[in-house]
């Protein structure tokens, strides 16, 4: 008979979460000896940069958008800030094609490639209105370009690209926690169903001997 | 019955061994190296910021180009006064077949560019007995005869010059139209016409909606954007100013907008859209499109990945007796 403990929302959603994701998985002290190439590290540098770019931000946000036209400092954090982005983009791709080539959507990991795929998508759109809070000539000429794009979509007539405070908002707040969440359930998705395995190939018997 | 194994959906079931796996000590590892490596990028190449154009530079700079703009609005043949929603009914905007998205959402931010961007700043400036006396006179004219006067100076505005601090635009029956441009392009000269655009009666303000496509409507922006190499056909805003590598991952994007059709129609944005969505569902839904998800299968790069998993099977193979 179950007690009313048992019974609790609480309860029952730890008990499916550690089901789920139990400790062990989460935060693994082995791996499959097949992951032993260079080509895992651009996931964990995407991460890694993701936090680069987020602690720059802050940083940034510290002393408000125009802070670092005018300051040496400033201007040193929006380098910062500028080339960790570029980092997490150039792992970010490398992650995705090399998934694509390991096909790793096999064997039931169709939903992590898919939230792979948007969360890049929604990177672009962060890192795009980035480049339009900028408060400089790029945000002045990168806007008026693209407002043409997205007002043929209809999109525009909400999303206003010209609006500096709306793509600010965009850019510091909605964006970047779609792309943690985003990042976040990716990331349990890998640790749910694990690194996806190799091909099964016939096995050349002494081809390396 | 057994399910039918599917190479390119299923994956088999790792029956080998581990390895000892740090996952902390990795992420730790990353992010110090990443760091690092953020912080030489930084130093040794910084960012770019080129100051924004501002009504005030512009009109210095090329004052003549600023007065055909504030005249292309006043007689509505600027691109925002042609241009369709979002700002106004004057086209469709660009349709994708037969869907007018743009249309069917309509103009939400609808605006006179005449009255928004020449006849309302004008109104704001201090008393000046011409500018009142053209003003009150503008007002008091029927449209037909403020057609009139802004025609008349339009034809006359092809061979507009800038002389002695003022436009020059040899034209009769104008009405009130050259003191318009001319008292116009004084008010941007000393920055005025930057606060009255940008604030539009606000204290606060972060929409820059106006003043960036009054500033658009010019080409001043364009040419300074060209001179920078971020002209739409030099791969556009992709690009920034400097030797940067900018947005890089928007190359597919860019891309389409160097090759016809998308290069040359009057629908090129909604179509290079379009694609880019179809594109993106496709990437999205790789796992469930066959063909596209045997790719990796068929060439094999995945050889290379994973090198020291087959080597160590080869390697391990039993070979049969004979």
């Amino acid at each position: 008979m179950s007690t009313e403990i048992d019974r609790q929302w609480t309860n029952r959603l730890r008990r499916r979460a550690l089901k789920l994701l139990p400790p062990e998985k989460l935060m693994p002290d082995t791996q499959p000896t097949y992951v032993s190439s260079w080509i895992y590290v651009f996931g964990v540098t995407t991460m890694a940069a993701l936090a680069v770019v987020i602690a720059s931000g802050c940083l940034l946000a510290l002393r408000g958008p125009q802070w670092w036209h005018t300051s040496s400092v400033g201007l040193f954090v929006n380098s910062l800030h500028l080339w960790s982005v570029e980092i997490f983009f150039f792992a970010m791709v490398i992650h995705l094609w090399g998934k694509y080539f390991m096909a790793a959507w096999r064997g039931g990991r169709a939903l992590t490639w898919i939230t792979g795929v948007v969360t890049f998508v929604t990177s672009v759109a962060t890192a795009f209105t980035g480049y339009l809070s900028q408060t400089n000539f790029d945000s002045q000429w990168i806007s008026t370009q693209a407002k043409d794009g997205i007002n043929a979509t209809g999109g525009g007539a909400y999303w206003n690209v010209l609006n500096t405070g709306q793509m600010l908002m965009w850019h510091i707040v909605l964006l970047p926690i779609a792309v943690v969440a985003l990042v976040a359930l990716h990331v349990l998705l890998v640790r749910v169903k694990g690194v996806v395995p190799p091909f099964e190939e016939p096995v050349k018997v002494g081809a390396d001997r | 019955m057994t399910k039918r194994f599917r190479p390119d959906v299923d994956a088999p079931e790792w029956k080998g061994g581990h390895t000892p796996y740090d996952i902390v000590k990795e992420g730790a590892i990353a992010l110090l190296v990443v760091a690092i490596l953020t912080l030489l990028l930084a130093i040794i190449f910084g960012s770019p910021d080129e100051s924004a154009i501002t009504l005030k530079s512009w009109s210095n700079a090329a004052p003549v180009d600023f007065a055909q703009d504030a005249l292309s609005q006043l007689n509505g043949t600027s691109e925002t006064a042609t241009y369709g929603p979002p700002y106004n009914n004057a086209s469709v905007g660009q349709e994708l077949g037969p869907l007018s998205l743009a249309k069917w959402v309509g103009a939400t931010m609808s605006f006179n560019p005449a009255k928004a961007f020449v006849i309302d700043p004008l109104k704001t400036q201090p008393f000046q007995t011409a500018l009142s006396g053209a003003l009150k006179k503008w007002s008091d004219a029927s449209s037909i005869t403020r057609h009139t006067w802004v025609t008349n100076y339009t034809n006359g505005a092809a061979h507009m010059t800038w002389r002695n601090g003022a436009i020059v635009v040899k034209a009769s029956d104008s009405g009130p139209v050259p003191v318009f441009i001319n008292d116009l392009t004084d008010m941007a000269r000393t920055g005025a016409l930057d606060a009255v655009l940008t604030h539009q009666g606000d204290f606060y303000t972060t929409n820059y909606t106006l003043p960036l496509l009054f500033l658009e409507d010019g080409n001043y922006l364009a040419n300074t954007a060209t001179h920078q190499h971020l002209a739409g056909d030099q791969w556009g805003m992709m690009n920034e100013t400097g030797d940067y590598p900018g947005q890089a991952w928007l190359w597919l994007y860019t891309f389409w907008y160097q090759v016809p059709p998308f290069n040359s129609s009057g629908n090129g944005d909604i179509l290079v859209w379009a694609l880019m969505m179809l594109l993106t569902l496709l990437l999205a839904l790789v796992p469930f499109i066959p063909g596209l998800r045997s790719i990796p299968r068929k060439v094999k790069i995945y050889r290379l990945i994973w090198k020291e998993h087959y080597r160590s099977l080869e390697s391990t193979a039993v070979p049969p007796i004979t």
